[in-house]
């Protein structure tokens, strides 16, 4: 049967693969924002396993408002988008350097 | 007794309050206000004063010791500081010296200021001395004591500046104000040891028993015991050999003399200088247990008693003579103290007072008809022009060299003869320093005299034409403080010492009682005074008077020979035993080199090189570097989580397993 | 029991498979897409989870809304493909080494004995799960919820506010404000002379170039 340690392994690998996706992408700003989506959905897994196994329902609420916020996140990171293409015309991550020391 | 009470307060505050209405009153009361309003306080304590003596003279064995509290200002720890008053037969004596020198002194200025624009400053200046004076000897706990030292010292530096346009007069200011702060730390430490020996500052408290301490020791270097009174007095007399012009510390009253000569006169001769003197009379208790102490205010007196009288020979100017005069008799006084003959000492500064502002006063009056020339060298001949002034100097000089009647003989010859009984090491040295001090006193003395009033006539011929005597107002003092130079010392010598006079105020251990043995050869003062004409002293100030006639007088061209023959001995007097100019380069140069040095290397270098600065450069230095971490790229960011939170995982790991 | 262990590992395999897709495929809509796989496969797996409310809300908010909306951008954002093909052979192995590190660090730490529960005796809830979390989000949560309300309103406000462009500047002509002009608004006579000077003041200087004609007024 399936233990709360093969969610939680699940979860960990999703989070560490979109992990990597961040770090290696390194010309697309959309594709950055869909790794930060996929690490949510690892997190909110990670919720939901804790809950089952547990047998707390407090788990599901706290994936509901992590829902609702992400959602409103990547909206607003993808107006961000919208005007970086409209001001640059690239959305390339190379070229998003300004905030540097 | 609240009415003696009022008295005292009124004696000591009626001064103060001439000092500020003169100080504060400017234009409103205009300068005749001025002199008026301090001139009627200080007035009113001396009448007063003069009363309150008296009438304890004339209780005799009963005269009861006034000793109260006026205002308790703070209570700390056990210790209570306070305002209060200690009236007995010394301090009553030294209130009536300071408040009728002091009147004369006002009454003086009226006519030597008349020309100054710092008129009413001046006034309220010499009032505000005397009230800081008064509060000194009037006080009846050492904090308040210190205040009064603390309050002459600093109108005296008020006083020597008074000029402050003058650079001389600024030098000379600060340097009194700052050999002064040395005696102050010993005075302090003193007081401090009082304070942590008897738990208490209050005279009454410290003096009733102090041998019951006698035994504590303090161990400033581990393993040599020191006798804490020994310390508490050696810092005692540290303060008072600042304030009384000891060597070393006697380099300050010499450039005092930059001030104008009334307050030469007040402070520097009759008043702020006596107060180490009264400090030493009045904590005799203590003294007395320490023979180290009285020994060494014995020898400190001695040296410079005479050391300083051969510096008296060779000033040209009129003032640094009678300068280097106080200074010597200042050491004849502390020789006295450090002979436990507290009383003589006591005495020969109340005659001191008189014949020395007697004798600045005069020297004072030839300076205002001299147009404010002070050199000896265009002097000469003044007796013409000047009878009264004349007269009244001689008088001075007289009980100056202690010329057999006068007020300085009595006083003079007491010390010499308490000197001769004392059995304290260093009192043979004493002995001999204060005969050869008479010596070299009557021919400084003398010389003084024959420059300026008699011989050949040196000035230019514009000054001769404006010689003339002094008005009343200059003359008037001279006359009125001529009286107790004669007078005093044949009046006072028997009652204030042998007559217990000072009754408990002075206090004298039986194994010291050198007066007493003069006492037991006390046939009355007429006696005194013919048999003083058989004695050394009187010997040796003849010798000194022939030798002064012979030089300036009849062969007025021998100095000249002398001092080239003895050239190197000649440039050391003149020059103060170099003594000015080592602590210029000691001290002075030292400080300033130390100053230069923390400057430099201290605070420029370090602290605003290397701490602030450096830090600024080197934070900036770090923040170069570090700042290229920040590359705005996001995928670097979150590469650094992941090596982060690897990192985290691995402790984590080792935790766990 | 068997099934439940076949179906888990059916679906993390898709899930993992599709969330390295997302991460290295060179077309963003392809990326998109393969995202969209990994939702729906997660959501498969939050139902064996009996957490039936929330797959239903990761379909339908998630990929019917958010995915759309990625999809719009990915396809209004003019991609340069010249660009898209370089590699990213640089940065690979140095990532995977490390993902490869962190993974089998976290393997380690997860499959540890204390964590290996097995599926409860008494459930979470009983009965219909929307009921059970609506029943729980409004009487205990009431309070973050109506916080949500507001983070979805500021959501709205700032990506509204970020992108909208202003009304375009147009020009054109009022013509009855040019009607109605009189005389008086366009012209205003002014004297200077000096007080108690009369006839005419002083010539003013004449330029050079007397092409200079008098001014008609203020323009409109």
């Amino acid at each position: 049967m399936v233990t709360l340690s093969d969610f939680l392994v699940l979860g960990a690998i999703l989070f560490t693969v979109s992990a990597l996706g961040i770090f290696i992408n390194r010309k697309n700003v959309i594709i950055l924002l869909m790794c930060v989506e996929l690490m949510l959905l690892a997190v909110n897994t990670n919720f939901l396993a804790f809950s089952y196994f547990v047998g707390n329902l407090h788990g599901q609420l706290f994936v509901f408002f992590v829902l609702t916020v992400a959602a409103a996140e990547s909206a607003i990171g993808l107006a961000i988008i919208v005007l970086l293409m409209r001001n640059r015309g690239s959305i390339n991550v190379q070229d998003i350097n300004e905030l540097h020391g | 007794m609240s009415d003696l009470k009022t008295i005292c307060s009124i004696i000591a505050f009626a001064p103060l309050v001439g000092a500020i209405v003169a100080g504060m009153g400017g234009r409103y009361i205009g300068r005749a206000g001025a002199h008026t309003v301090t001139i009627a306080g200080v007035a009113i304590s001396c009448v007063l004063s003069v009363r309150l003596l008296l009438s304890l003279l004339a209780a005799g064995e009963d005269a009861r010791v006034y000793d109260e509290t006026l205002y308790t200002w703070l209570e700390s720890g056990g210790l209570t500081l306070q305002i209060g008053f200690l009236i007995d037969q010394l301090s009553a004596t030294m209130m009536v010296v300071v408040t009728s020198v002091s009147l004369m002194v006002h009454i003086y200025t009226i006519g030597y200021m008349r020309d100054d624009p710092g008129y009413q400053r001046f006034f309220s200046y010499i009032s505000l001395f005397t009230f800081a004076m008064l509060m000194l000897v009037m006080a009846n706990n050492f904090v308040q004591l210190f205040f009064g030292w603390e309050g002459v010292g600093l109108v005296s530096y008020l006083l020597i500046g008074f000029w402050y346009t003058r650079d001389s007069a600024i030098f000379a200011n600060m340097k009194a104000f700052l050999v002064n702060r040395i005696g102050d730390m010993g005075m302090v430490l003193g007081i401090a040891a009082v304070a942590y020996l008897f738990g208490s500052l209050d005279f009454a408290d410290v003096f009733a028993d102090p041998a019951s301490h006698s035994g504590v020791t303090f161990e400033l270097i581990n393993g040599k015991p020191w006798s804490a009174i020994t310390v508490t007095c050696i810092l005692l007399f540290i303060g008072a050999m600042a304030k009384s012009a000891q060597f070393p510390l006697h380099v300050w009253l010499p450039d005092s003399m930059e001030g104008p000569t009334p307050i030469s006169a007040l402070i520097h001769a009759a008043t702020m200088v006596t107060a180490g003197i009264f400090l030493l009379a009045r904590t005799s208790p203590l003294f007395e247990l320490s023979e180290t102490a009285l020994s060494l205010v014995m020898t400190i007196g001695a040296v410079t008693a005479l050391f300083m009288g051969f510096l008296g020979i060779v000033q040209h100017d009129i003032k640094r003579v009678i300068a280097y005069s106080t200074l010597s008799q200042l050491g004849y006084m502390t020789v006295a103290l450090g002979a436990s003959a507290y009383a003589a000492g006591i005495f020969h500064l109340t005659t001191h007072a008189f014949f020395k502002a007697l004798l600045f006063l005069s020297a004072g009056s030839v300076i205002i008809a001299m147009h404010h020339q002070q050199d000896m060298r265009s002097m000469g001949g003044l007796r013409k022009y000047m009878p009264i002034t004349y007269v009244t100097c001689l008088i001075g000089t007289l009980a100056l060299v202690g010329f057999p009647g006068f007020a300085g003989f009595f006083s003079k010859d007491a010390i010499i003869e308490a000197v001769k009984h004392s059995q304290l090491p260093g009192a043979g040295f004493a002995y001999i320093a204060v005969l050869a001090g008479v010596f070299v006193t009557s021919l400084y003395s003398f010389r003084l005299l024959f420059l300026v009033f008699h011989g050949k006539e040196r000035m230019d011929e514009e000054t001769r034409g404006h010689l003339h005597e002094t008005p009343l107002v200059v003359t008037g003092p001279l006359m009125a403080l001529a009286i107790p130079s004669v007078i005093i010392g044949a009046l006072a010598m028997e009652p204030m010492l042998f007559g217990g006079y000072f009754g408990d105020a002075i206090f004298v251990l039986p194994a010291h009682q050198t007066l007493a043995e003069l006492q037991s050869h006390w046939h009355g003062a007429v006696q005194f005074t013919l048999h003083g004409f058989t004695q050394p002293p009187f010997w040796l100030m003849l010798g000194g008077l022939i030798s002064a006639w012979v030089l300036y007088m009849s062969k007025p061209e021998l100095p000249a020979k002398i001092a080239a023959a003895f050239s190197p001995l000649h440039q050391l007097l003149l020059n103060n035993y170099y003594l000015d100019r080592f602590n210029q380069w000691l001290f002075a140069g030292g400080l300033r080199g130390i100053g230069q040095f923390l400057w430099r290397i201290g605070d420029v270098t370090i602290i605003d090189g290397l701490v602030v600065n450096g830090s600024a450069r080197t934070v900036g230095a770090l923040s170069a570097v570090l700042r290229h971490i920040q590359t705005g790229y996001l995928y670097h960011y979150a590469f650094a989580m992941m090596i982060g939170l690897m990192v985290l995982m691995s402790m984590l790991w080792f935790v766990i397993h | 029991m068997l099934t439940e262990k076949i179906l888990f590992y059916l679906f993390a395999t898709i899930l993992i498979f599709a969330a390295s897709m997302v991460v290295t495929v060179r077309h963003s809509v392809r990326a998109a897409l393969f995202l969209v796989l990994a939702f729906f496969t997660s959501a498969g797996l939050w139902l064996m989870l009996q957490a039936e409310f929330l797959a239903i809300v990761l379909v339908l908010v998630y990929v019917g809304a958010v995915m759309v909306l990625f999809l719009f951008v990915v396809m209004s954002v003019d991609l340069d493909q010249g660009r898209l093909r370089e590699g990213f052979g640089r940065h690979m192995p140095l990532g995977l080494v490390i993902t490869g590190v962190v993974i089998a660090e976290m393997v380690a730490i997860l499959n540890i004995k204390e964590l290996a529960l097995t599926a409860p005796e008494e459930a979470a809830y009983v009965g219909s799960n929307v009921e059970a979390i609506g029943r729980l989000m409004f009487v205990e949560y009431i309070y973050p919820v109506e916080i949500a309300s507001v983070i979805l309103l500021v959501g709205i406000i700032a990506a509204i506010s970020m992108t909208l462009r202003g009304r375009r500047q147009s020009r054109y002509i009022a013509v009855n404000e040019q009607l109605a002009a009189t005389k008086q608004d366009r012209l205003r006579v002014v004297d200077l002379r000096e007080p108690g000077q009369t006839g005419s003041p002083a010539q003013p200087p004449i330029p050079d170039n007397g092409a200079d004609s008098p001014s008609t007024g203020a323009e409109s």
